[in-house]
């Protein structure tokens, strides 16, 4: 079955089963490997994408539910937020093994679109799906106060 | 064709291929190339490679080949730095690329023979090796510029990748003397900086690999793709220790997109186009187990026989003095017993890795950490002599040990299956995260029992100190230097040693054989020990009526490392200054890896349960390569720590793991991670490990504080559970 949807901006069309999960088919169809396999339960956060800019669990979302639709993975991800966010992760030097980083990156960028000052129990609850198993966790805290410091300046 | 394989580091098309043939082109001898290789090296890819660790390009680039695996604790970093130091090279030309797997020139030099990463041992091992080549480097860049100016050698420096004559006012970059200095013979004894003038060892570099892991570019495993590569699952028994008995495969054939389904000898293999394929085929698979060799027991049962055993003395770890009579005449005794679960490593990355086989050849790519061990292990697998098994590493998404396997399972359960399919297609094995957790490897159990005693004046005078658990090491290659009359060493590590001054006190251990496969795990012995012995220090200072920080403070007295550490860690934390009601603070200290820390803990009771807020470490690790990579691994490993206290623990109903994803074993989430501050103790000695330090006496500190805030005393982990 063919599905049709955007990726990254670019419109294209997959051949897969529907039920495949959109993870599965952005990594291995597609072959854009940044996006992580670390639950595939929607436990993690590894995986999140932007779903028509909602941050998503691709690992749980049949390709078939996102015909028609708008996907950004961390390969595609653009625009103020999302440079203030990946210079800050930098800057701050937040990764270790770098694993979670996409999951966490996307999530933090999709809290920083809603909230562009969030507080640090405002950062907790929105971030609480992505699993850090360097626990990183003091850093995405501070890199994220740091991302909104900058848009304000 | 690779497709998407790209360099790690720089995030340009992957080279190493190309590059690494300088180190395994058969020509090294010993640790440096001789002339006519280096000759032809620079020939053919415009380089520079005096030695094994390092490349200059002559577009300035220098290459740091780095031995051991970047699984997050910053070591890419770390062993650039080292190198570019004693080069005086400038940090924005410096990049890093894995090894090979070669032991002769790539042996981590504390594991004798072998090339691995662990033991946090990596910056130690190290520090001289790096250092020493990058100055034979830069010693030959020197060379060849005076050579080039008709200028005294002595007379040039060399700053931020420029080579300089001051009296001339001539200049080159590194890319511009390389030809040259690729002819000159490698000097030996090169004289090594004074510390005192070192730029880039002690400042806080940036990660060299923070880019590549921001914007998704960072290569694992799990993202290495081959022309025609094909992914398997393996169905894997529901007990530890049954094998296979029968299997049907027809309702997983109809799967489409299922290649083949092969027997191997740890279970049932679904080769499939792709995970999900295999997946879906994998959960059709239909299939009866021999268990008659499986462990059917409880975690509870085999806890049960471990408080039996505590009741009678072990093999001896250690004895100082006569503990039964200092027992005996104790104005005051404690007596504590502690149980510890079993943990899974759950890196976030999970096992994987991707075998081409050949009649000839075996080539593996995985976040391999011990290269040598693999390259054996694959061999044997694959009917292949170890030099014939070539190991690309890229990085793994944590390990936390778990990658580091005598047995090296998920690499040889990969060459199995591309054996059995005739070495048709280049395999990916991934494991899904119910495989890791319930697959086994885990930090053992263990029980222990304490007894110590006081005097009249509240001076500890007794410390008898019973664990009983599984061997980590017995039945693996590192038992015959690591497994002594009876104590496996990683059993007893942190309370064999335990540094205060008790003149009568006995170490020992039972060493059990339960049928799960356990491993080390961050911290290793560490993991318990130091939680029994920090506790039961903390509870003999309440005894004696003292305050806990100065009643390790007087026992110290000969350790001024663990004194140093833990007075910073009581001063930034403001120990002794007021704390509201429901809050208190606790505090431990303990070596391991040769590096020393304290931590103080402040945890607020709420109701039943309660919240660590603050959490303030202090770290000696010797001489400081990168600080906020020291701090860096230093939250971590209190994150790591405080989410096995809190929360982790791998039980067992009828030899069954009732646990399977991050649902069921929780890791920690950034709602629950405290406030974390790092101070750092200035020091020459040689530097030490931080990957794993960082973790030992956070469990304790919070245990403690606990105690402080409600005086409550929990003597079993995790500490949500009990
Ligand atoms: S892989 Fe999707 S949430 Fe974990
Ligand atoms: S950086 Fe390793 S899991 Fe987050």
């Amino acid at each position: 079955m063919t599905i049709s949807l955007n990726l990254n901006g670019q419109p294209i069309s997959l051949d897969v089963d529907p039920d495949m999960p959109l993870l599965w088919a952005i990594r291995e169809v597609v072959g854009l490997t940044g996006t992580k396999f670390g639950c595939g339960m929607a436990q993690c956060g590894a995986c999140t994408v932007h779903l028509d800019g909602e941050p998503t669990r691709s690992c749980v979302t049949p390709v078939g539910a996102v015909e028609g639709r708008n996907v950004t993975t961390i390969e595609g991800v653009s625009g103020r937020v999302a440079q203030a966010v990946q210079e800050a992760w930098q800057r701050l030097d937040v990764v270790q093994c770098g694993y979670c980083q996409s999951g966490q990156i996307m999530s933090a960028i999709a809290l920083l679109q809603q909230t562009p000052k969030p507080t640090d129990d405002e950062i907790d609850a929105a971030m609480n799906g992505n699993i850090c198993r360097c626990a990183t966790y003091v850093r995405i805290r501070a890199a994220i106060h740091e991302a909104a410091r900058t848009m304000e300046g | 064709m690779i497709p998407g394989f790209r360099n790690v580091v720089t995030g340009s098309r992957r080279t190493f291929l190309k590059g690494s043939a300088a180190a395994t082109a058969g020509l090294v001898i010993g640790f440096n190339l001789p002339v006519g290789a280096r000759k032809a090296v620079a020939q053919a890819t415009g380089t520079f490679a005096p030695n094994a660790f390092v490349r200059i390009g002559r577009d300035d680039t220098v290459t740091v080949i780095a031995k051991h695996l970047e699984m997050g604790q910053g070591t890419y970093t770390g062993l650039a730095t080292i190198l570019a130091e004693e080069l005086d090279a400038d940090w924005s030309q410096v990049r890093v690329e894995a090894a090979p797997a070669d032991a002769r020139l790539y042996n981590n030099l504390h594991f004798g023979t072998l090339q691995g990463t662990g033991g946090s041992t990596a910056i130690a091992n190290s520090y001289e090796q790096l250092r020493k080549a990058g100055a034979a480097a830069r010693a030959m860049l020197v060379e060849a510029a005076a050579e080039v100016w008709g200028v005294p050698a002595r007379e040039i420096t060399v700053e931020k990748g420029q080579v300089k004559h001051q009296a001339t006012g001539r200049s080159a970059r590194f890319g511009e003397l390389v030809d040259r200095a690729a002819m000159r013979p490698v000097p030996t004894d090169v004289p090594l900086k004074d510390p005192q003038n070192f730029t880039l060892i002690g400042t806080r570099l940036p990660r060299i690999d923070s880019k590549a892991k921001t914007n998704g570019t960072a290569l694992f495993a799990l993202d290495v793709r081959l022309e025609g590569m094909l992914t398997a699952l393996v169905a894997r028994p529901p007990r530890f220790g049954a094998t296979v008995k029968s299997f049907r495969v027809d309702r997983t054939k109809a799967v489409p997109g299922v290649i083949d389904v092969v027997q191997i000898p740890s279970g049932v293999a679904v080769v499939a186009t792709g995970f999900w394929a295999a997946k879906t085929g994998r959960d059709e698979l239909e299939i009866e187990w021999d268990e008659s060799n499986a462990e059917t027991r409880s975690s509870a049962e085999i806890m049960e026989t471990y408080r039996r055993l505590a009741t009678q003395p072990g093999a001896v770890a250690r004895r100082d003095g006569d503990v039964a009579r200092a027992l005996a005449g104790a104005a005051k005794r404690i007596s504590a017993a502690f149980e510890f679960p079993y943990l899974a490593h759950t890196p976030m990355e999970p096992l994987n890795c991707v075998v081409r086989l050949s009649a000839t050849e075996c080539e593996i790519w995985a976040g391999d950490q011990f290269q040598t061990v693999d390259q054996m292990n694959a061999a044997t697998a694959a009917g292949l002599r170890p030099e014939r098994v070539k190991i690309h590493t890229v990085f793994a998404g944590g390990s936390f040990g778990r990658r580091a396997t005598p047995t090296s399972d998920y690499i040889v359960e990969a060459v199995h299956i591309a054996k059995a399919l005739g070495g048709r297609a280049p395999i990916k094995l991934v494991w899904t995260r119910e495989d890791d957790v319930r697959g086994g490897r885990y930090r053992p159990m263990y029980f222990h029992a304490l007894e110590a005693g006081l005097d009249a004046q509240g001076n500890p005078i007794a410390w008898q100190h019973r664990i009983v658990g599984q061997s980590i090491l017995e039945g693996t290659p590192f038992a015959q230097a690591m497994v002594k009359n009876g104590v496996d060493l990683t059993s007893v590590e942190g309370a064999q040693n335990l540094p205060y001054a008790i003149p009568n006190l006995t170490v020992e251990l039972h060493t059990t054989k339960v049928g799960v496969p356990v491993l080390w795990w961050r911290s290793v012995g560490s993991t318990h020990t130091a939680f029994a012995t920090e506790v039961v220090i903390d509870e003999l200072a309440a005894a004696a009526g003292r305050d806990p920080y100065q009643f390790r403070r007087a026992l110290l007295a000969g350790h001024p490392r663990h004194r140093a550490v833990l007075d910073l860690a009581a001063e930034k934390a403001g120990w002794g200054t007021p704390l509201p009601a429901g809050k208190g603070r606790g505090i431990a200290v303990h070596e391991s890896f040769n590096s020393f820390v304290a931590q103080v803990a402040e945890v607020a009771v709420e109701g039943d349960t309660f919240r660590v807020e603050r959490v303030v470490c202090a770290v000696d690790c010797g001489v400081v390569i990168n600080p906020d990579v020291v701090r860096a691994q230093m939250e971590g490993g209190i994150g790591f720590a405080l989410s096995a206290a809190l929360a982790e623990a791998i039980t067992l109903d009828k030899g069954v793991v009732e646990q399977s994803n991050f649902h069921d074993y929780t890791p920690l989430r950034i709602a629950d991670m405290p406030k974390v501050e790092v101070h750092i103790v200035p020091s020459r000695e040689p530097p030490t490990g931080v990957g794993e330090p960082g973790v030992p006496p956070l469990a304790p500190a919070v245990a403690n504080a606990i105690f402080a805030a409600k005086g409550e005393r929990i003597r079993s982990l995790p500490l949500r559970r009990t």
